[in-house]
């Protein structure tokens, strides 16, 4: 049978070297930096705040509301649903729409306060092995709760968008071992909507029911 | 000494595992650490703790301090307030002298593969790049986000022949034609200042400055200078006890830079003598152990700073499972989700109103509490901080966006 290994990813945070202290220059900014950075913004926090459900808004949002007191662009920018997209340049295109209509509207003159600027950030990532391998289903459960967050954000949020493979590496896995029910629900899982904690918990509950 | 497994019950095994499995890739690559102090400042004590723990991932780890003099570090003192915007005037002769000690210490060091230079001081040995090659990375630990122009000036041209620049946080750093990094300070879960206390230890400390824990504690730990803004905090304790009952400590070391500093200090005193519910107490820098009951012991810890480095007392507390209400500047932003994992004010109402909040929800304050807790021991541990060393001098020999280790 096919075996499973479990990875980690490490993040080195990479500073751009951009900045920005309104609407404007935020767009700007988006239009710069590489997706990457629009992953790094928009994932970041969920590993960092990892123990908070509902998860707070992507920084974009965050920064939006906390120090621009733009509630609207805000708003606006938590809405948009990162697991509808299946591409960073997608997802990238999306915030650039949102940003660009709200400057249009409603221009760009309120400023945030000094040392609030927005800066733009992204990470090199470093993949490396874990001693984690699993060949069954009932391995795989077993062995889910001795795994990191790292690897586990790695493996449903790392491997879909940031790697490119357009589908969690679970599902892709379980799809490769013939069940495909199974691959198809863990899919279907929105992980944004749950805590790495939760996100655990729910795979090993589908897991073992398929097991 | 502390063992790099003595972190994995507050951690995880994994992380450790991880730890070591990076270190492996850096097998065969020699790390030396230049700094200008073997002992006292941050810089110090941060490499002393985590040394050991670099050599017990098995790596060929070593610390080295350049040799100075009265006139050197005189202007490297300079070179310090000029980077945190202070008006310094620095002579050519001075900033001869900088780089003549700087060519000394070349001359006199056996250069490892990565050489990690802290802080301006040994900035310019980076010249000796020129003749034995290897991988240079710049640490500045300093909040340089409003340098004097002159000594950014001077220093950018050394800056811009490292390999890569570090910086504490995003508002630090600059525009340069090298990377650069973003590397958050982070503080140790087994130092006297932030291990675990047994509650009598705790209970002991209050009782020794007659502070009642039967009522709210509201706390600031810092230097009594005007930028930790001392007499704010003693405002806003006012506005907040006019509806609700608490005591307010104030608790640090007296030592400051600041000109102001002394004229600050008879304010905080004299405030201090009008309300017995203020505790004012200038702490040695021997008091970890006392710095650590009184955070514990508190029912809010605030850091009301105006401007910080990073802020580090911030996640002190948090790590203690307190709620702090800190300023948001400098690095406190990273180490505080507003609502989240703490609160974030931008006045002395503000923090007045918080603090009333907190007191009257202490649900939501133990919330808060819990989650900052959480947030620290992802983010702000030693631990994180050796990660990131390892992935830095890894980036040094690994130039793609993403790297795969089989």
């Amino acid at each position: 049978m096919v075996e499973f290994r479990f990875y980690s990813k490490l993040d080195l945070t990479i500073l751009v070297g951009r900045r920005a202290k309104n609407s404007r220059q935020l767009l700007e900014g988006l239009r710069y930096v590489p997706e990457s950075s629009i992953y790094f913004h928009t994932h970041k926090f969920l590993l960092q705040y990892h123990y908070i459900t509902p998860v707070p808004p992507n920084d974009f949002a965050q920064w939006a509301i906390t120090s621009l007191n733009d509630d609207v662009l805000g708003e606006r920018l938590s809405s948009v649903d990162v697991v509808q997209y299946d591409s960073l340049a997608a997802l990238k295109e999306s915030i650039i729409r949102v940003v660009e209509e709200h400057v249009s509207e409603n221009g760009s003159r309120r400023e945030c306060p000094p040392g609030e600027e927005f800066h733009f950030m992204a990470s090199q990532a470093f993949i490396i092995p874990t001693p984690i391998v699993v060949r069954t289903l009932e391995e795989f459960a077993a062995h889910l709760e001795h795994v990191s967050l790292n690897s586990l954000y790695h493996h449903m949020f790392d491997a879909r968008l940031r790697l490119g493979r357009g589908e969690n590496d679970f599902s892709a896995w379980f799809r490769g071992i013939g069940k495909e029910d199974l691959a198809e629900e863990v899919r279907k899982l929105d992980p944004y909507l749950h805590t790495l904690e939760g996100l655990r918990k729910r795979l090993e509950v589908l897991v073992r029911r398929h097991a | 000494m502390l063992r790099i497994e003595d972190y994995a019950p507050i951690v995880g095994q994994a992380t450790i595992y991880e730890l070591f499995r990076l270190a492996r890739q850096l097998e065969g690559k020699a790390i030396q650490n230049i700094n200008s102090t073997a002992v006292g400042g941050g810089v110090a004590e941060i490499l002393s703790r985590m040394m050991p723990l670099l050599k017990q991932l098995g790596l060929n780890a070593r610390w080295d301090v350049i040799k100075g003099n009265e006139k050197f570090y005189a202007v490297t003192k300079k070179f310090h307030n000029g980077l945190h915007g202070v008006p310094v005037e620095v002579s050519r002769e001075e900033y001869d002298w900088f780089l003549e000690i700087n060519r000394q210490n070349a001359e006199e060091f056996d250069f490892a593969d990565i050489v990690f230079v802290h802080d301006p001081q040994p900035i310019a040995l980076i010249e000796k790049r020129a003749s034995i090659g290897r991988n240079w990375v710049w640490r500045c630990h300093i909040d340089s986000s409003q340098p004097n122009k002159a000594i950014w000036r001077f220093l950018e041209r050394y800056i811009t022949m490292y390999d890569a620049a570090v910086f504490s946080a995003p508002a630090f750093e600059a525009r340069l034609p090298i990377r650069q990094v973003l590397i958050s300070p982070s503080i140790d879960p087994l130092s006297d200042k932030n291990k675990d206390l047994p509650e009598d230890v705790v209970n002991a400390t209050f009782e020794r400055y007659g502070i009642d824990r039967s009522r709210p504690v509201v706390t600031q730990i810092s230097r009594f200078d005007f930028l930790k803004d001392p007499l704010g905090v003693i405002k806003a304790y006012k506005m907040a006890k006019r509806s609700m009952d608490m005591q307010l400590v104030l608790a640090g070391g007296g030592a400051t830079d600041d000109p102001e500093g002394p004229m600050i200090m008879e304010q905080v005193k004299a405030e201090a003598d009008k309300d017995k519910d203020i505790f004012v107490l200038f702490l040695p820098p021997s008091s970890d152990l006392e710095i650590n009951a009184l955070q514990r012991g508190s029912t809010i810890v605030l850091q009301k700073s105006l401007r910080e480095g990073f802020g580090l007392t911030v996640s002190e507390a948090l790590w203690k499972g307190k709620p702090v209400i800190a300023g948001a500047v400098g690095g406190i932003p990273l180490q505080i989700r507003h609502q989240y994992s703490g609160i974030l004010t931008h006045s002395i109402e503000g923090t007045a109103q918080w603090i009333k909040r907190l007191l009257s929800e202490p649900e939501f304050a133990a919330k808060l509490g819990s989650n900052g807790r959480e947030h620290i021991r992802n983010n702000f541990l030693i631990t994180r901080h050796i990660k990131d060393y390892l992935l830095l001098f890894l980036s040094l020999f690994y130039a793609d966006d993403i790297v795969h280790f089989s």
